[in-house]
């Protein structure tokens, strides 16, 4: 498990190790979620600008904090959703409609648990990570029909159908690309499929899974509800589709929920197909300018953070590209070219490990 | 052999990445949204916002009631009642347009005989009460005296065309 050291000393004096230990976890779990909040906050002002200035547009510039124009819109946002007020539906399931939102949000921050974000640096270092990781972004969508379900809205309750069916097409998708991963880790565990990808950034799964990269990533998209597969909202076709009769702080969360997992889905890519915390420089040389021992060649939260940028600023690109599929469309792409193209690489990938080619020389 | 090529074409996203190039370049192009309040769009000497009653140069109102504004509004947001004023010409006693009514057509100000109605380029107003909607005869005098200099600029420059 990881502690940190600082906080474990300063604790230590203070109360005996036995109750150290849990508080000292219960005080990281707390940090390591106001720092998702945060970024997840500011990911929304990035979505914000980045489709502003794809379309030509300048985003919001009007909330200025440290006299940058628009940083503070996340707070103010934050600030207008707590205010507002929280309407339940008379005829709706009240129970159910309460708990919805959490059912969303508590797997999207659950799946945290095993991410490492530093060599070591992990939560719950637990063998059957992959599993759990499928197992809880799987969960997720229980809030999703139950909020669907709850509210007594036929809009409502169309989003969560197509969401309940758009996430049993694409869970097999990815969990098909995950089995690709897994061959070439030949673990479960997080932390040995980043190990199994050591050696620079050619090595990394990205080179040798391209086809499951895509997949995995379309089916990532997919699965988190954002266009152009956001059926389940569809605000032309059913108002804001699951979540149109929540309002204030209870939408707010299933907008927190949205966004973690955008978040999380572009950490799983890199975990999987861009090696984690791994430098791309392990391994070059650079013709002696960058020995092994150098900082720039080291594994570190550096490297893990600056490449989840990628699948992160991809998710918004996506969004301000392409118009939403039709249901069938979406339907057609999940069963008829995701899975076949994953299980066609994953013969080609066997066949490769049989006969040894590229990294699973052993 | 087609089918081949649209086949490979789909598999490797082709059109896909084409449409993604499209926005990243769009991406780093000039923004053309205006910051408003700091800065504004250039404005036509002809652009109809709030209307203004004006006056000749001597104080006297130019309105004659004549009507015909009246008669052509096709909203019919304007109301007119004269009377013999006391120096015996014709006035208006009452000069109403209700905004809620005008769709800023400018059909009154090419009506108007002696350029008593016009419209000028004012268009950041608003309404806080009800009634405020109303621009009785008071409010638009008051308007055509405060931005007589602007109005009388905006018809000069419209003349030539006219």
């Amino acid at each position: 498990m990881w502690q940190w050291t600082p906080l474990r000393d300063v604790l230590s004096q203070w109360i005996t190790p036995y109750w150290a230990a849990p508080l000292l976890l219960a005080v990281q779990i707390f940090m390591v979620m106001i720092c998702l909040i945060l970024v997840m906050a500011f990911y929304t002002l990035a979505e914000r600008k980045i489709i502003g200035w794809i379309q030509a547009r300048r985003g919001p510039n009007r909330v200025n904090l440290f006299w940058i124009p628009g940083l503070g819109q996340p707070f103010a946002d934050v600030f207008k959703l707590i205010f507002k007020e929280i309407l339940i539906p008379a005829d709706s399931n009240q129970f159910l409609f309460r708990l919805a939102p959490f059912l969303a949000l508590v797997p999207a921050l659950a799946i945290w648990a095993v991410i490492p974000f530093a060599p070591e640096k992990v939560f719950a270092n637990i063998d059957a990570g992959l599993l759990y990781i499928l197992a809880m972004t799987s969960m997720g969508v229980y809030g999703i029909i139950l909020a669907g379900w709850a509210a007594n809205s036929k809009y409502a309750f169309l989003g969560a159908m197509r969401s309940a069916a758009q996430i049993v097409a694409y869970e097999i998708a990815m969990g098909f690309a995950l089995v690709g991963v897994l061959m070439a880790a030949r673990s479960l565990n997080i932390g040995d499929i980043i190990h199994a990808q050591s050696g620079g950034a050619l090595s990394w799964n990205w080179f040798w899974l391209f086809p499951l990269l895509v997949v995995y990533f379309i089916a990532g998209v997919a699965e988190t509800n954002r266009a152009p597969f956001d059926v389940a909202e569809g605000e032309s076709e059913i108002v804001a589709g699951f979540h149109v009769d929540y309002s204030g702080m209870a939408f707010a969360l299933f907008f927190i929920a949205e966004y973690v997992n955008m978040i999380t889905v572009s950490a799983l890519t890199v975990i999987f197909f861009f090696g984690g915390w791994l430098s791309p420089f392990q391994g070059y040389h650079l013709w002696g300018l960058l020995p092994d021992d150098a900082l720039l060649a080291q594994p570190g939260f550096f490297w893990f953070g600056l490449k989840m940028l990628g699948p992160m600023f991809s998710f918004l690109w996506l969004r301000a590209t392409f118009p939403r599929y039709r249901y069938d469309q979406i339907m057609r792409l999940g069963w008829k070219a995701l899975i076949p193209v994953t299980l066609v690489w994953l013969l080609v990938e066997g066949v490769m490990v049989y006969c040894q080619v590229g990294p699973w020389k052993t | 052999m087609q089918g081949i090529r649209n086949f490979i074409k789909t598999y490797l996203l082709l059109d896909m990445f084409q449409g993604l190039w499209v926005t990243l370049k769009n991406m780093f192009r000039p923004k053309i949204t205006i910051n408003y309040p700091e800065e504004k769009t250039p404005q036509s000497a002809r652009f109809r916002g709030l209307h203004a009653l004006r006056r000749y140069p001597n104080g006297e109102e130019r309105c004659i009631a004549c009507k015909l504004c009246e008669a052509v509004c096709p909203a019919l947001a304007i109301t007119i009642e004269s009377d013999v004023s006391n120096d015996g010409t014709r006035r208006t006693t009452r000069y109403d347009i209700d905004l809620f009514k005008c769709i800023y057509c400018g059909f009154c100000e090419e009506a108007c005989p002696v350029d008593a109605i016009v419209e000028t380029r004012l268009h950041e107003y608003h309404m806080e009460e009800r009634g405020e909607n109303i621009m009785s005869k008071d409010k638009l005098l008051a308007i055509g005296d405060r931005y007589e200099a602007m109005i009388a600029q905006d018809r000069a420059a419209d003349a030539p065309y006219r």
